[in-house]
C-alpha cells in the first residue's frame, strides 16, 4: 500500500479521484445512526469500567493565551493524582500545552508515565508557512513532547489543494521524529461529512497516527456523528492497509455523558480494538472533573459538591 | 472489553390486570366467548386472561357504535378534534407504560416501543385531529360526510400503531369503530380504551372487541358495518375481500410484503449497511413493509456482504425490556414456526444460511438475525413472506435488472433504493411497483405520507391526506 500510496499523492488529479471515490455519507443517517448509539444505557458496572476508561483516555488540556508555568504544573500534579483523595483512581493519558510550556509539563511529569502533547504548526488556525509550522513542531519535539497535534491547513483543503496538505503532514511527521503525530482536521470548518472522511484518509495516507476532530476554538467540534465517521475511516484504513490509526475527539465533550456516548460509538463503529488510550483519546479540560463526580457518586451513592473536586 | 450491564425498563410503571372483558358502549364487559390468555414471547409467562367476544358480543359493539354515529358524527370537525388532540396527549403522558406493556404482550425490545412506536402513535392523533375541521378543504368536495360504523381488524406487529393508524382517521371524519386487536396482543388497545374513559370520549364511539378469528370474521361480516379496514396477512385479507364482495361496504386492506432494498455501487456504504439492518431487523422483521430482499450491485456485493456480517454481529439480541436490546422475540410459537419453517426450506433449496454467533435465550420464542446469500428468483425465500429477520440476498448488474428483479414479486407494499446520484433515484421510483419507495433510508414513517400497497399488498392508503378518503363517503 505504501508504494500505491505514494503514487496517489503525487497530484491534486489523483488524490482527488481516490478521495473522492470513497463511499459518501449520508448526513441524515450518519446523524441518526449516531443518535441511536446515543441512547445506549450503560449503567453500574459497566458504567465504572467506562468511567475509569475514559480518565485514562484524557488528555488533560490547556490552551490558553493565559496558561502559565504554574498552571501547567498544577495540571500535571492533577493528571497523575486526578483525585487526591483516591489513589484507585487512575492516571489521565497525557497533558496537552503549547510548545513553549512543554518543558515544564515534561519536568513536572517526570517518569509518571503520563505522556505530553503538544498542539503545533500554528494552532489553532494554521495559517502560516511550512517553515514556521516544521520549526514550531521542532521546538515541540527539542522540549521533549511525546505527541504532537497538529492542524492542517483547511484553506488549502477545500480548495481542492489536497497535494499541499499531504505534504504539509508528511513534512510535520517527519519532524516529529520518534513522537506521534495527531493530525486535527477542524471538522467543524470542513462542512460536510464527505469532507470529514475524505480528510480523514488524506490525515491517514500523509502518515498520521491520530486523526482529531478539532482544535476546541471553533463549533461545532467534537460532535458525536463527526467521531462516528472517523471511527469508520480508521476501520476502513485498517482493513485497506493494515495500519491502525487512533482516533481523538476533542472540544465540547464535558461531562461523563458525553464521554460515555464516545465509548460506546467506538465500540459499536470501530470496535473494542479501539477502546484504548493507545487508540482512543478525548480532549477535554473540564470533563475530568465530571468523571470524579461521577465515579465518586457511583462508589458512595452520593454527590459531592464541586468544590470537593480541583480546579486547576 | 466493553461489556454493556443489564439496564432494564422498570415493568412497575404498568399494572396489569389479571383479566380484561370488552370495552363496548364506554363500559368494560364480560365477553361471552372462552377467555383466552395472552402471553409474553420473551418469556411465555402469561399476562392476562382476556375475554372472547361472541357473535352477540361483536351485535352488542356493532350497535353502541350505531347508537353513538349520530351524535359523534354531527359534531363539528372542531369538536372532535378536540377529544383526538386529548387522546394523543394522553397517549404522550402516558407513552411509557403503553411502551412497557407493548414491549411485554410483543416482545419487541423497549427501545422500538419507546422511540419508534410511540411517538408515531402520539403524532398520528395529532395529524388526524388537524384534519378534523378541515374536510372540505381535503380535496373531496366542500362538506364530505362519514361512511358510518367501521369494522377494523388489526396485527400483532404493531399492536398500538395499527390502532392508530385505523382509529385517528376514521374519528376524524365521524365514524365510530368497533376494532379487534390481534389475539397476542390485546393489552395495549384495552389501556388505549381506558385513555377513550378518560378522554372522556362519547360512550360508543369507540368499541375494542377481543379475540381470535373467528371475532374478526364477526367484525368484518357484519351487516350495520360500514366500512372494513384490515391490516394483516393476505391469506386473510383474500378471505375478507371475498366475503364483503358484493355488500356496499367500503374496504381497505395492508397485507403482506416482500420488499426490495436496492444498494448501488455508489451508495453511501455505511448508512446502506444501517439501512438493511433497519430495513429487516426492526421488530424481529415482523414489518409488512420489511426489506426482506437485498439486492446488491455485483461491483460491491462481497465488500457489501462483508460490512453487513460485522454490523449483525454487533446486534443485541435479548431481553426485550432491556434498554440496550435490538433485536427482541418473536411474537408467538406459530410464528416462530413458519420462519423456521421457511428458513430450512431456505436452506434445502441451495442458499447460504448465516448468523452471527448469538446466544438465544432457553424460554421464550427467539430467532436470531439471518441472511442467505446466493438466492435465486426461483427460491421460496425470495418469493414468500417470511415475516421475520430474515434477509434474502440476490446481485444486479444493471438499474434495468434491479427494476425487473424488484417488481418480480406478488407483492409491492415498499421498495428501497441506494444511490448517491438523485437522478437515478427518480428514475428507479418512476419503475418500482411498490406503494412506498424510501431513498437512503428505510422503514420510515409519517403521519403525513400515505402507505399501502400495490398487487397482493392490498388497496387503499392509510395517512395523509389520501388516508382521509377511506372513512369519507366519496
Amino acid at each position: 500500500m505504501t508504494t500505491s500510496l505514494a503514487d496517489v499523492a503525487s497530484s491534486n488529479a489523483t488524490l482527488r479521484a481516490f478521495l473522492h471515490g470513497l463511499p459518501g455519507v449520508d448526513r441524515v443517517g450518519a446523524d441518526q445512526r449516531a443518535a441511536m448509539l446515543g441512547t445506549r444505557s450503560i449503567k453500574t458496572t459497566a458504567k465504572a469500567g467506562a468511567i475509569d476508561l475514559a480518565i485514562r483516555m484524557v488528555d488533560l488540556t490547556t490552551l490558553e493565551g493565559a496558561d502559565t508555568p504554574g498552571k501547567v504544573r498544577a495540571m500535571c500534579a492533577k493528571a497523575v493524582h486526578p483525585d487526591p483523595s483516591d489513589p484507585s483512581v487512575p492516571k489521565v493519558a497525557a497533558v496537552c500545552v503549547y510548545p513553549d510550556l512543554v518543558a515544564q509539563a515534561v519536568e513536572a511529569l517526570g517518569s509518571s508515565g503520563v505522556k505530553v502533547a503538544s498542539v503545533a504548526t500554528a494552532f489553532p488556525s494554521g495559517r502560516s508557512s511550512l517553515e514556521v509550522k516544521v520549526a514550531d513542531t521542532a521546538l515541540a519535539v527539542a522540549a521533549g513532547a511525546d505527541e504532537i497535534d497538529m492542524v492542517i491547513d483547511r484553506g488549502a483543503f477545500l480548495a481542492g489543494d489536497y497535494v499541499k496538505v499531504f505534504e504539509e503532514i508528511a513534512a510535520i511527521k517527519e519532524a516529529c521524529g520518534p513522537a506521534h503525530l495527531k493530525v486535527i482536521l477542524e471538522t467543524g470548518e470542513l462542512a460536510t461529512y464527505d469532507n470529514v472522511r475524505r480528510a480523514s484518509w488524506l490525515a491517514m495516507m500523509a502518515g498520521g497516527d491520530f486523526i482529531k476532530t478539532s482544535t476546541g476554538k471553533v463549533q461545532p467540534a467534537a460532535t458525536p456523528s463527526v467521531t462516528m465517521i472517523m471511527l469508520e475511516a480508521v476501520r476502513d484504513f485498517l482493513a485497506m492497509t493494515g495500519r491502525k490509526v487512533g482516533v481523538k475527539p476533542a472540544g465540547g465533550i464535558r461531562t461523563t455523558k458525553d464521554a460515555i456516548k464516545m465509548l460506546v460509538l467506538v465500540n459499536e463503529t470501530a470496535g473494542e480494538g479501539w477502546l484504548d488510550p493507545d487508540w482512543f483519546r478525548l480532549g477535554a479540560s473540564t470533563l475530568l472533573n465530571d468523571l470524579l463526580m461521577q465515579r465518586q457518586k457511583l462508589s458512595t451513592g452520593r454527590y459531592a459538591g464541586s468544590d470537593y473536586f480541583t480546579l486547576d | 472489553m466493553f461489556e454493556y450491564a443489564p439496564a432494564p425498563e422498570s415493568r412497575d410503571v404498568v399494572d396489569i390486570k389479571p383479566s380484561y372483558g370488552l370495552f363496548i358502549d364506554g363500559e368494560f364487559t364480560d365477553g361471552a366467548g372462552t377467555p383466552f390468555k395472552t402471553v409474553n414471547p420473551a418469556t411465555e409467562e402469561v399476562l392476562a386472561e382476556v375475554a372472547t367476544a361472541s357473535q352477540a358480543d361483536v351485535d352488542r359493539a356493532v350497535r353502541a357504535a350505531r347508537k353513538a354515529f349520530g351524535a359523534w358524527s354531527a359534531l363539528p370537525g372542531s369538536e372532535r378534534a378536540k377529544y383526538l388532540f386529548r387522546i394523543a396527549r394522553i397517549v404522550q403522558e402516558r407513552s411509557r407504560e403503553l411502551a412497557v406493556l407493548e414491549t411485554l404482550d410483543n416482545g419487541k425490545p423497549i427501545r422500538e416501543a419507546r422511540d419508534v412506536d410511540l411517538p408515531l402513535v402520539a403524532a398520528h392523533f395529532f395529524y388526524y385531529a388537524g384534519w378534523a375541521d378541515k374536510l372540505g378543504y381535503a380535496g373531496y368536495g366542500p362538506d364530505p360526510r362519514p361512511l358510518g360504523v367501521a369494522g377494523q381488524v388489526i396485527p400483532w406487529n404493531f399492536p398500538l400503531l395499527m390502532l392508530a393508524w385505523k382509529i385517528a382517521p376514521a374519528l376524524a371524519c365521524g365514524n365510530t369503530v368497533v376494532l379487534k386487536p390481534a389475539e397476542t396482543t390485546p393489552l395495549t388497545a384495552l389501556l388505549f380504551a381506558e385513555i377513550c374513559r378518560q378522554a372522556e370520549l362519547p360512550p360508543g364511539v369507540v368499541n375494542i372487541v377481543t379475540g381470535a378469528g373467528e371475532t374478526g370474521a364477526a367484525v368484518v361480516n357484519h351487516p350495520d358495518v360500514n366500512k372494513v379496514a384490515f391490516t394483516g396477512s393476505t391469506e386473510v385479507g383474500r378471505i375478507i375481500a371475498r366475503s364483503v364482495a358484493g355488500s356496499a361496504k367500503k374496504v381497505t386492506l395492508e397485507l403482506g410484503g416482500k420488499a426490495a432494498n436496492i444498494i448501488f455501487e455508489d451508495a453511501a456504504i455505511d448508512q446502506a449497511v444501517e439501512g438493511i439492518v433497519n430495513g429487516i431487523f426492526f421488530n424481529q422483521g415482523h414489518v409488512c413493509c420489511a426489506g426482506s430482499r437485498l439486492l446488491v450491485q455485483e461491483s460491491i456485493a462481497g465488500d457489501l456482504m462483508e460490512a453487513l456480517k460485522r454490523r449483525l454481529s454487533m446486534l443485541r439480541l435479548g431481553d426485550p425490556m432491556d434498554k440496550n436490546t435490538d433485536i427482541g422475540a418473536i411474537n408467538s410459537a406459530e410464528q416462530l414456526a413458519r420462519v423456521r419453517e421457511l428458513s430450512d426450506i431456505g436452506e434445502a433449496e441451495g442458499a447460504e444460511r448465516w448468523s452471527p454467533a448469538c446466544a438465544l435465550p432457553e424460554r421464550g420464542f427467539w430467532f436470531p438475525p439471518t441472511i442467505f446469500s446466493g438466492v435465486a428468483q426461483s427460491h421460496r425465500i425470495a418469493r414468500d413472506e417470511v415475516f421475520g429477520p430474515v434477509l434474502a440476498v440476490l446481485t444486479f448488474r444493471t438499474p434495468a435488472e434491479a427494476v425487473e428483479k424488484a417488481n418480480n414479486t406478488a407483492y409491492g407494499l415498499s421498495a428501497g433504493v441506494w444511490t448517491e446520484k438523485g437522478s437515478r433515484i427518480l428514475w428507479m421510483a418512476d419503475r418500482l411497483r411498490a406503494g412506498v419507495v424510501w431513498a437512503n433510508t428505510f422503514n420510515k414513517f409519517d403521519p403525513a405520507s400515505p402507505f399501502g400497497g400495490y398487487k397482493e399488498s392490498g388497496y387503499g392508503r392509510e395517512g395523509g391526506r389520501h388516508g382521509l378518503e377511506a372513512y369519507l363517503d366519496v
